[in-house]
């Protein structure tokens, strides 16, 4: 076919993996604090002439700060255990009980950051050698430094966010076993014809809702391993075995009648126990933020390659949706990220509709172009918008988080 | 010398009579730096005063420390291959060659030419009788010259045959019935490879490695000219910047994810490990005897999707590696060389090493104990055509058997390793029987054409 391959990928499209990627998103959201590098404080006016990062030395007896009182903004403390049990650190409201912030896990020996914005007030800043009993405590006091402080009302902005993320997780995971049903059935029947065309719009919402659905890590690879992920003896299931099935290579055997309908009934009851289990799923703004991040990564990773769909090629359905799912993600958390930080939420709109735009060209009647049909250049250029796109996606946790 | 193939030449026998080239390794070859010390004593009118002056010094030196003995020379003879547990060098050049012929007596002939090749490459001087520029002024120098003037750079060159030098079409080749070791297995096919066949195998693999890259460069470019209408190349692969450290008087490098690479590995001060875990035996049948001293090279390109992992926050990029990025602790904690702890739990009880991190699947603990000796490299090869660096890690490990030593661990990491599942991809693989070193006067491998 002409135009399929781009000139300097020479690599065979074999599909590339991703599983349990929410897993890290789970982990990471145990403690809601990202920790960058940002060292705010150390820029704010009004600091001290031995500015940097707010030190904190933690032994089993001790928890030494560095300063008792800094100006508002972003503060980061650097956290050393120089004890020989694991550490963590609080910084607490005045009332010792809220906590603003904390650092779990940190191992003796390291080092670890928490940066956080906290308005000025009384605070109280505690370490907990070993992580248990209430920690040694001291006042802390961060002054006004003049410095907008983010609005009383951004946490409700936040929680509103994730409330409607995971109202359209649960919207497209039931649409998601209804689209599965018709397929299975079409698929198990023998409706090679219609089974084919129901195929890549049914799986636009498992792929919109990807993070979360990876993150059952014993349902995701039987329901979207590729031919390449399997291990030798692993049994083949879900909707890429299908596919091989509906989009035959050169010298494929078919499968029979009893094969095909054994492989309709597996793909819908795990799809119904996904259904099932993404119901009672707890979601949370870095967990939108990086489940966003995580859908362009996965874009960039397998459907602008076209590696994911290799024998159907349907690669477009599938990054219409990643790049729903993320957009979806973003503007829920878009009413607090405008508070934090305005021109990421400016420069992101742009972005979403910049490569929406670029796929819109590609659009075909209620799908798009097969990926063999796109040019190299047209490949490239949906390429560089997605990373155009990635690269501020991925500051979108760490600005709503902080 | 012209239409002459390298060590092809009758040379003479002590019996006076011809013979094909078994050479000694001081018989040819020129000393690169030698070649213009004596340019610089001679005075060569065009050479000007500084460059005179330099080079007179260098002759100076060459006095006092032949080339062969320098500092910046690995002997290439001895018990075992040098280029495995030699202090990594900065820079590789890995090729591995299809052999092209049947002809047995042709094969012994090439590695004869170059063991030749390699011993004076390997000390510093050229290839060939006549060299870069010494020969007859109507034929192409047997020398390809941009090493001229370079040190030897360490440069060592490590031989192994991979599986498909023994049998090709399920018959066997060069009358090596019988003789490809056990542990010479096909590697079995790993989950998310990505293999692509021009990257993958080959019957003869050369792993060049140098502190200067032309050096490198010149010693394979020299091998496969010597070994045209035998062999031909099928894949190979630059690296730069070692990631492993093989001696304890290295500190440990990065690799392109930015953390400490190598860490744990096997050193060369290691006698006993090296014994359990890198150096082969004799194996279980008489045919395989020849590998006992010698070791298995497992070679993977990793690609790795740096642009993605650049977009990873500090958080998820060391829990995926299980160290810290900074000093390369293990995040139980301490510092760089503390013994990870696997089984210290943080306040949400989960390790504080995660389940499926990088750190914790490849290290021998969770591996019945087994080590291996890394000595790979980071490579970039230009870009993908879609605006990503082709880059990533060529990932070359010794080990003394890879069905216990390297398979099981890499079937581990396939399936489990968050990092492997999320930012690498390997696209080339092989596997090589190395044999044991060669003693002055012998050729590699011939304990196995024995």
């Amino acid at each position: 076919m002409p135009g399929t391959t781009l000139p300097k990928i020479t690599l065979p499209k074999i599909a590339s993996r991703s599983r349990k990627s929410l897993a890290i998103v789970a982990a990471a959201a145990a403690v809601p604090m990202v920790l960058t590098g940002c060292t705010d404080n150390t820029k704010s006016p009004g600091a001290s002439a031995s500015a940097g990062p707010i030190q904190v030395t933690s032994t089993k007896t001790e928890c030494k700060v560095s300063t008792g009182s800094v100006p508002s903004g972003n503060l980061s403390f650097a956290v050393k255990n120089e004890g020989t049990e694991i550490t963590e650190f609080y910084l607490l409201a005045e009332d010792g009980l809220r906590i603003v912030g904390e650092v779990e896990n940190i191992g003796p020996g390291l080092t670890r950051n928490l940066v956080i914005t906290a308005p000025a007030g009384k605070y109280t800043t505690a370490c907990k050698p070993g992580m248990q009993g209430d920690g040694i405590r001291a006042a802390f006091e961060v002054t006004d430094s003049g410095n907008k402080t983010v609005d009383a009302d951004f946490q409700k902005l936040v929680d509103t966010g994730v409330q409607q993320y995971t109202a359209y997780v649960k919207d497209q995971t039931e649409q998601l076993v209804t689209g599965t049903k018709a397929f299975a059935d079409a698929y198990a029947a023998g409706d090679a014809s219609k089974a084919r065309e129901l195929y890549a719009a049914t799986r636009m919402h498992w792929e919109r809702i990807e993070p979360v659905a990876e993150s059952f890590g014993d349902l995701d690879p039987k329901l979207d391993a590729r031919e390449a992920d399997l291990e030798p003896g692993q049994e083949w299931t879900g909707w890429h075995r299908a596919e091989k099935d509906l989009f035959p290579p050169a010298g494929y055997t078919a499968l029979t009648a009893t094969e095909r309908a054994k492989i309709a009934t597996q793909l819908v009851a795990d799809t119904e126990e996904l259904g099932k289990r993404t119901r009672t799923v707890v979601l949370s703004a870095d967990k939108l933020g990086n489940g966003a991040k995580e859908l362009l990564d996965e874009v960039a990773r397998g459907k602008v390659t076209g590696e994911e769909e290799i024998w159907s090629h349907t690669d477009l359905w599938d990054f219409q949706a990643n790049v729903d799912g993320a957009r979806i993600a973003f503007e829920n958390l878009k009413p607090a990220l405008a508070q934090k930080d305005a021109a990421l939420a400016t420069s992101l709109d742009e972005k979403f509709a910049a490569l929406q735009a670029e796929l819109k060209k590609h659009a075909k009647g209620d799908g798009f172009a097969y990926y063999t049909e796109l040019s190299p250049a047209e490949v490239q250029q949906l390429a560089a918008l997605v990373d155009a796109l990635g690269e501020p996606l991925s500051k979108l946790t760490s600005a709503v988080v902080l | 010398m012209s239409g002459c193939p390298f060590n092809h030449e009758p040379a003479e026998a002590p019996d006076g009579g011809t013979q094909p080239a078994a050479v000694g390794p001081h018989r040819r070859g020129v000393s690169r730096r030698g070649l213009f010390s004596l340019a610089g004593v001679g005075g060569v009118g065009a050479v000007a005063g500084l460059a005179a002056g330099y080079l007179s010094h260098d002759a100076v030196a060459a006095v006092a420390a032949p080339a062969g003995s320098g500092s910046n020379v690995v002997p290439f003879y001895g018990e075992r291959q040098a280029g495995i547990i030699t202090p990594t060098q900065d820079r590789l050049h890995m090729a591995a060659f299809d052999v092209t012929i049947e002809d047995r007596a042709a094969v012994i002939q090439l590695l004869k030419d170059w063991t030749a090749a390699a011993e004076a490459m390997t000390t510093g001087r050229t290839t060939g009788a006549t060299g870069a520029v010494d020969g007859s002024y109507d034929a192409p120098p047997e020398d390809t010259g941009e090493a001229l003037d370079l040190a030897a750079g360490k440069l060592t060159l490590t031989f192994g045959f991979g599986p498909g030098l023994f049998e090709k079409d399920l018959k066997p080749r060069f009358g090596l019935e019988g003789r490809r070791p056990g542990a010479l297995i096909d590697l079995p096919h790993f989950p998310g490879d990505a293999l692509q066949p021009e990257r993958t195998g080959g019957d003869i693999v050369v792993q060049a490695c140098a502190d200067d890259p032309q050096v490198a460069v010149h010693a394979i470019r020299n091998l496969a000219r010597i070994g045209f209408g035998k062999v031909r190349v099928r894949w190979s692969q630059l690296g730069f910047g070692r990631t492993s450290s093989t001696s304890r008087a290295q500190a440990t490098a990065r690799n392109l994810f930015g953390f400490k690479d190598g860490t744990a590995n096997l050193k060369s001060e290691d006698a006993a490990p090296l014994d359990e875990h890198v150096w082969a035996t004799a194996g279980t049948h008489p045919g395989e005897a020849w590998m006992a001293g010698g070791s298995y090279l497992v070679s993977r390109r990793i690609r790795m999707h740096i642009e993605i992992w650049d977009r990873t926050s500090l958080r998820e990029q060391e829990g995926l590696i299980g160290r810290t990025k900074g000093v390369g602790a293990p995040l139980s904690g301490g510092e760089e060389f503390t013994a990870p702890d696997f089984a210290i739990k943080g306040r949400d009880g989960e390790p504080l090493i995660p389940i499926d991190s990088h750190v914790r699947l490849a290290h021998a603990d969770q591996n019945n104990g087994v080590k291996m000796l890394r000595r790979g490299y980071n490579y970039t090869d230009g870009s993908d055509g879609l605006g990503h660096l082709d880059a990533g890690l060529f990932f070359i490990a010794f080990v003394k058997d890879p069905r216990t030593h390297y398979v099981p661990m890499q079937m581990a990491m396939a399936k489990s390793d968050k990092l492997a599942l999320e930012y690498l991809k390997h696209t080339g693989s092989g596997l090589f029987a190395v044999p044991p070193g060669i003693k002055a006067g012998g050729f590699i491998g011939e304990g196995l054409f024995a």
